[in-house]
Formats: structure tokens, sequence, C-alpha cells
């Protein structure tokens, strides 16, 4: 039986460290819903939606009050919007009328964020796949939970230059037509490359066409209880160090296994995977940079960042992994600058650039996250961040992904504010030196070879 | 058996313990066990319940608790066991 020891220490952790579950997310598949008039589309999305998620939020909320564990995000994935409406949408704005039903769903269902407004083009766009990229500025302006995502490249495949060239105009697009609210139409939108299919955390959660009709995924989350855990071990050598981490990545792990189980059960829907990963927040006490402060770093960014963050992302791994029948999704430590008040700091203090959060993007999940750049930066040069950050990911067998905010009419020295978890963000200088004739060369880089590994 | 805990955290007086058990006779809850430490003034209480002989749901109890905390300066929570179990035991 329980002690009251363990009780404790499991109250700790959820009262005093942030111990939360980040997100249940409903996996729903729309392919069903295809059809070639769009009218007869939207009404067909809304009531899959509408029917598979209705239950969704107030099972998520008695398993929070049960368990007394917070459930703080209950959200819906489905599938990339560029297959389900390849056949009814004709021209960017046929697209935008689903961001908005999208929208109308999730408003319905009570959930917070609803992704999938997502395209996979990794090799190559089709006409549909270019009139949803397209659309995503305007449909990300006029809806509020939608979120977005592109696929542009892969180990298997290369990368898609001429899309990641158009990612940079989109991404300045949809900042200019969010920029009464800091450019939040950014927040909203990541690129990829080897996007996961089964990802619960947004901005780039959908639901991919390997899975089934739906399915239940989970992302936990916990920095402030790994803090907490080494603050009691400190100055110990690194084999004690990384053993603290694993035995608290289970022990997180198997709160978010045991919250997956349960929702399955209660709404039916098949359990698909545990994302293991370390999501901070905005919150005092609940972030990344903070861990690697008390592992001995002076700041986030400092020499031995790099390393600190792969030992911290392999240690959760092996002790998640443990804890969970399926893992997926990114699984590792995020490092989104905006949503960790460490990370922040870091940037503010001058110990944190865009290019030490490159080098830090090769060792964990996920990639350039809410960063917040001068709304003057070029289109090319947005894209030439992105292609060298897809590139770590195609070379690297891993997933990579770039939420850039070039922040519209701002610049150096100021901050923007997104609010909620989103957070604030100073505004970081980017190489001024271009790469225009680099990015507006046609075509794909190919895949990579698997050999000859250096 | 519908097993839960109930911890009972706040500053240490009289009755605390005698008024959570009332509520627990009143709403036919059993008691299975009963742990509790008490550091510098401060009560920290478990106890180990079945509740699947009472007439209110677990929604119902978890709400009389917080109410009956507020009362008596303390926080009192009810979770089910499992949330404990699973987090400390393979």
């Amino acid at each position: 039986m329980v002690n009251i020891n363990e009780v404790l220490e499991t109250n700790q952790m959820i009262e005093k460290e942030n111990l939360d579950v980040r997100t249940i997310t409903l996996g729903i598949s729309l392919l069903d819903c295809a059809d070639n008039n769009l009218d007869r589309l939207n009404e067909k999305i809304y009531n899959k939606i509408t029917t598979v998620a209705k239950d969704l939020v107030k099972t998520g909320c008695d398993i929070e009050k049960e368990f007394g564990i917070p459930i703080v995000n209950k959200r819906i994935s489905v599938t990339p919007i560029a297959l389900v409406g390849a056949s009814a949408c004709k021209c960017p704005e046929d697209f935008v009328t689903i961001a908005k039903t999208l929208d109308r769903a999730a408003a319905q269902v009570g959930v917070n964020f609803i992704g999938g407004y997502s395209a996979l083009v990794s090799k190559g766009m089709t006409k549909a796949d270019e009139n949803l990229i397209r659309s995503i500025p305007q449909a990300l302006s006029e809806t509020n939970m939608v979120c977005s995502s592109v696929n542009l490249g892969s180990t298997k495949t290369g990368l898609d230059m001429d899309a990641i060239r158009l990612m940079g105009n989109i991404i300045l697009e949809a900042a200019e037509l969010t920029k009464e609210n800091d450019s939040i139409g950014c927040a909203k939108l990541v690129v990829f490359c080897n996007a996961p299919d089964d990802n619960p955390f947004m901005a780039g959660a959908f639901h991919g066409v390997t899975e089934a009709d739906a399915i239940i995924n989970v992302g936990v989350s916990g920095p402030g209880v790994v803090k907490k855990a080494l603050e009691s071990i400190h100055g110990e050598d690194f084999e004690v160090l990384c053993e603290t981490i694993k035995k608290t990545a289970f022990k997180i792990t198997r709160v978010g296994q045991l919250v997956a189980k349960e929702a399955s059960e209660r709404l039916g829907v098949p359990f698909g995977i545990i994302d293991l990963s370390l999501a901070p927040t905005p919150a005092i006490g609940d972030s990344i940079a903070d861990i690697f402060e008390e592992m001995g770093l002076e700041r986030a960014g400092a020499p031995g960042t790099t390393a600190a963050l792969a030992m911290l992302n392999d240690q959760v791994k092996k002790g998640g992994v443990m804890a969970s029948s399926y893992v997926g999704g990114l699984s590792g430590a995020f490092i989104p600058v905006s949503e960790d008040q460490g990370m922040i700091r870091a940037v503010t203090d001058g110990a944190l650039t865009l290019e030490k959060l490159e080098a830090m993007t090769c060792v964990c999940s996920v990639g350039l996250d809410m960063i917040a750049i001068p709304g003057d930066t070029s289109a090319t040069t947005i894209s030439g961040i992105i292609a060298d950050e897809m590139a770590i990911g195609m070379i690297n067998q891993k997933t990579t992904a770039v939420r850039i905010i070039p922040v519209a009419g701002k610049t150096v020295g100021e901050t923007v504010e997104f609010g909620g978890l989103l957070g604030y963000a100073p505004i970081m200088p980017v190489n001024g030196f271009g790469c225009a004739d680099f990015i507006n060369r046609k075509g794909r880089i190919p895949a990579p070879i698997h050999s000859f590994k250096n | 058996m519908k097993k839960t805990i109930i911890t009972v955290v706040g500053k240490d007086s009289v009755g605390i313990i005698a008024k959570v058990c009332t509520y627990l006779a009143d709403n036919k809850v059993n008691i299975l066990d009963i742990s509790q430490t008490i550091t510098g003034g401060y009560l920290n209480m478990m106890m180990v319940a079945d509740i699947s002989g009472s007439d209110k749901d677990f929604a119902e109890i978890s709400d009389d608790f917080a109410e009956l905390g507020d009362n008596i300066g303390c926080v009192i929570k009810m979770q089910r066991e499992e949330i404990f179990d699973k987090m400390h035991r393979i």
C-alpha cells in the first residue's frame, strides 16, 4: 500500500513544482470527410469533430479532479487539411473556409487549440498543398484556435527548397496580418523536417495518415520537478545526476501513462502514445534553463549548454521509456524561448544567441521555437534559417522545427507579449548577411547518404 | 472497493481529525488506514478510504472536502490511489 511519504512527494510535485499533464490530444482522421463539394466537406468535418470529441473536455476535467493532477490543455489534431480539402478547394480562400470550420468545431467542444491545418510537402507540393500554404496567413489571422504546420523535408526525401522559399514569405505575411497582436499568427505556425504523425503538442500536432480513425496522445511535462530533484543532489557526480533525472522522468511519465489509459478507456478511443517531453511554461520554476543553471551553468547558452541538454534529453527518454507502453511524438526537452523564464533571462543577459539555440537543437527536441526576430528580417533570411534547421533534422535523422516570429514593426531591444502559455520574448538579432541567391535557386536538396558518418 | 487517498495538510489544532472522520462516518466512507506526521506545528495526515459504500459520488465528496477544509483551515484533498501507486511502484 502507498505510504504517506510517497503521497506527500507526489502532491508536492503537483502543488509546488508545477507537475502537470500538459495535454491530452485527441487525433481524429478526417479522410472519410473528403468531398468535392466545399459546403458538404465543411459540414462533414464539423459533424465528425463535434461527434468524436464531444466528451473530450469533460473527460479531461473529470480525470483531473479524481487524480488531483492538472491537465492543462485538451486539444484536437486532425488529418492534414491539404489532403482532406484537395478535391474541394480550388483556391486559398476555399481552404480558409475549412480553417473557420475547424475553429467553430473547436469552440463547440471547448478545446483550446486544434492542429492539422497542415501540408506535407517534404518532396514536392501538389496544387492543393500550395493553395493551403498560401492560405495560412489569412486562416491564422481570421481564426483563434487553429494551428498550422508544414513538413518541408525528411531524411528519406531531402529538403523541398521551393516550399522552404515559399514559407519565408508566408511567415512574414502571417506576421503582417496579425501585427495588431504582436504577430501572434506566427506563434500558431510551425515548419518541420521529419514531422511525427502522433505529436500531441501544438502548434505542430496533426493526425497522420498512418494513424487509426481516432487516437489519444498525451504530452507530459515537469521541468520544475527535475530541477527540484537536482537541487537535492547539488554538486554530485554525473552518474548521480543522470540517475536522478531518469528516476524523476519515470515518475512524471507514469502519471502521463495513467491519464492516457484512463482517458482512452472513458472515451472509447485507443491510446496512441506518450510524448516524453519536458515542456516549460512561463511560470516561475517551470523552466528548462533553470535546470541548466542547477547543473552548474551560469546561464543557458554558456559553453557546456549543448552537452548539458544532450544529457538531460537522453536521460528523460531513458527514464520515460520504461514508464510508458508506447512512446512517440517529439519526446525530448523543449527549448522555446518565450515560454521559459530562464531562457528569456539568458537572452536578455546576452548569454543565448540564435546560433547557440541552433546548436542546441542538434541534441534535443525540437527546434528553434518561439523566437522573436525583427519584423524587417527578409523572407530569404527566414527561409535560410529554416533551411539550416531542416538540414540538421535531415542529416541527423531527427525531427527539427522552426517556429519563429518576425514581429511586425518591432526590432532588437524591444519585447513582445503573447500572453498565456506562449509567454513573452525579447527580440533577438539575426545575422545580417544575406542568403538570397542561395534560397532563390529552384528545386530540392537531395536525400542524404546514410553511410560514411562523420 | 473504490480506494481513495485523503490528505489533510494544515496547521495543527484540536479536532481536525475528528471533523474529517465525522464527515466520513456520516457519508458511509470506510477508513482502511490512517497515518500522520506533525512537523513544526503542521499536520500531514493521510487516510486510505473506501468510498464504494457512500451515497455520494467522487466529485461530490471531493467538493465537500474542499469546503470542510476551508472551514477548519486545512487543505483536504481526495485522490484516487492509482496516481500514487503508478508513480512509485513498477
